[in-house]
């Protein structure tokens, strides 16, 4: 590969990700913003897939620009358009002092990006030290999987992960406080009904594929449970009430499998004598799936959940006659 | 051979997706960006596949990116059409 | 010292700093919240960067791990920012 058309592909690249992101923050227009958002996340899957990185690709691809998108796409419609002048920040007469905090602040970020540039290009010069992806590499056999990124995520590093589900159960127990759902959409018309017949059985088929996958091949809980969560936005999307989140108890319950399942695990085999999360050697890929398509659940749910931005309205007979139940006082 | 074949269909595939990028930029009204976007842009993406699956001659590979083409082809009609839906019922209101 | 490594890191350091600076100056809570995320995005590229060991050598997994942990973490914080902003309109019916 030449290196000379690398480089001018890079200096592109890199280009289009800076000033993707420098647009969508210098608009006063939200959804302008939100939308050159969504582009630049997508441009930023481009620069990984690059960097040699493509289970964190297919992961920004899915997450960071199509649900963070949809997520600020529906909050940034509930905002009057146009802005009105008191919230932009448009360049206007502050003042003296306005004009001096905002070339502060501007500083002060030069600054950072001046300190962490340093700071880098002294990591780089040093010698590298290649400890870490030696000792993976050599372990890599003996964790039950051979794609290293599932291996450092659900062997051995299973701790980090198993925090990162309670971060996620937080999160979604915090936005159940704060209130119903959002209201739904209307019914689809024909065509984005079509669509929808047939791209929510595609999207769990390939979220049960990089369930799979993830083991040997870029993939993994966290790229199906994305796409297992586009489905349902998809069907949330095109007006359907049932969009394939459980009720009630086994809503908690597949909210909680993650977690619960990981300490399940961990506990287990710190009662039978091995470290917290030490898989033995001849069972650590069957456990790493289980606790995969436990977590694959988990996330699913957790980001339908964020989408739908609250409690979720209950559907059903049960959850009628409690409605029922509400408006008669004496129940 | 085949990379000049395969170079030739990227490069046609380009232009197409100028083209359509051209026409998003300087047309005059909603309906007709979203026709140069969606024609030209799903014609440089088939193009841009036919190339890559030429280079890549694999047979996996190619169905792999001729399932993706039919995805997008899908998807980029669908929102179009719910645009071009909801700017005409805006128009109707107003 | 890779030329690929220092320009995506570099990239990486502006994209932190034109996040810190939207979250620090917007006005508005749903434009700081786009903020955010963009300075976390710049933080996965600055991971990512150190993480490359050149075009033949595999990259350092563990960057990796720690990106696609940050990535998911990152919606759900997002999501929780998003709910704590519908709920602060509708009590101050202001953002």
């Amino acid at each position: 590969m030449n290196p000379v058309s690398l480089l001018v592909f890079d200096a592109l690249l890199l280009l289009s990700i800076v000033g993707l992101a420098w647009a969508s923050l210098a608009t006063s227009d939200i959804r302008r913003g939100v939308i050159l958002f969504m582009a630049f996340g997508l441009v930023l899957a481009v620069a990984w897939g690059r960097l040699l990185a493509p289970d964190v690709a297919l992961a920004e691809a899915a997450i960071g620009a199509g649900l963070s998108g949809a997520l600020l796409l529906a909050a940034a419609h509930t905002q009057p358009r146009p802005l009105p002048p008191e919230s932009t920040n448009t360049p206007r007469n502050h003042g003296a002092v306005g004009v001096v905090l905002r070339w502060a602040v501007t500083l002060l970020c030069t600054a950072l990006a001046g300190t962490l540039a340093w700071a880098l290009l002294h990591v780089f010069s040093s010698t590298p030290h290649d400890m870490l992806p030696g000792a993976i590499s050599a372990n890599l056999a003996a964790s039950g999987v051979s794609n290293p990124v599932t291996a450092v995520l659900l062997n051995f590093r299973a701790y980090d992960t198993l925090l990162e589900m309670a971060v996620l159960l937080t999160a979604v127990l915090g936005i159940f406080t704060l209130g119903q759902a959002n209201p739904g959409y209307q019914p689809a018309g024909p065509v984005f009904d079509g669509l929808v017949r047939w791209l929510v059985p595609v999207l769990i088929l390939t979220a049960g594929y990089l369930l799979w996958v993830g083991a040997h091949a870029p993939g993994g809980a966290f790229q199906a449970g994305a796409m297992l969560a586009a489905a349902g936005v998809v069907l949330r999307l095109a007006g359907r009430t049932r969009i394939g989140l459980p009720e009630g108890f086994m809503l908690r319950l597949v909210m909680a499998a993650g977690v619960g399942l990981f300490l399940l695990v961990g506990l287990t085999l710190l009662i039978l004598g091995r470290p917290f999360l030490g898989y033995p050697q001849a069972w650590a890929g069957t456990l790493i799936l289980m606790i995969e398509t436990a977590a694959m659940l988990s996330i699913a749910a957790t980001l339908v959940l964020a989408f739908l931005g609250g409690r979720p309205e209950a559907t059903g007979v049960k959850a009628a006659a409690n409605r029922q139940c509400e408006e008669i006082p004496r129940c | 051979m085949i990379n000049i074949l395969s170079a030739i269909l990227i490069l046609a595939g380009v232009f197409f997706y100028l083209a359509g990028s051209i026409g998003l930029l300087r047309l005059p009204d909603l309906y007709s960006r979203l026709h140069a976007l969606t024609k030209a842009d799903n014609l440089g993406l088939g193009l841009l596949i036919a190339g890559l699956a030429l280079h890549s001659q694999d047979l996996l590979i190619m169905l792999k990116l001729l399932l993706i083409w039919l995805a997008v082809l899908a998807a980029s009609a669908t929102s179009a059409h719910l645009i071009a839906r909801q700017a005409h019922r805006q128009e109707k209101v107003s | 010292m890779l030329t690929t490594q220092v320009l995506y890191a570099l990239a990486g350091c502006v994209i932190v700093a034109l996040g810190l600076r939207g979250a620090l100056l917007h006005a508005s809570l749903l434009q700081r919240i786009v903020a955010i995320n963009v300075m976390g995005a710049g933080v996965f590229l600055l991971l990512i960067a150190v993480a490359y060991r050149g075009p033949g050598l595999a990259p350092d997994p563990v960057p990796h791990a720690l990106v696609l942990t940050g990535i998911v973490v990152a919606v759900s914080a997002t999501a929780l920012a998003l709910a704590l902003a519908r709920r602060l309109h509708a009590e101050q019916g202001d953002d």
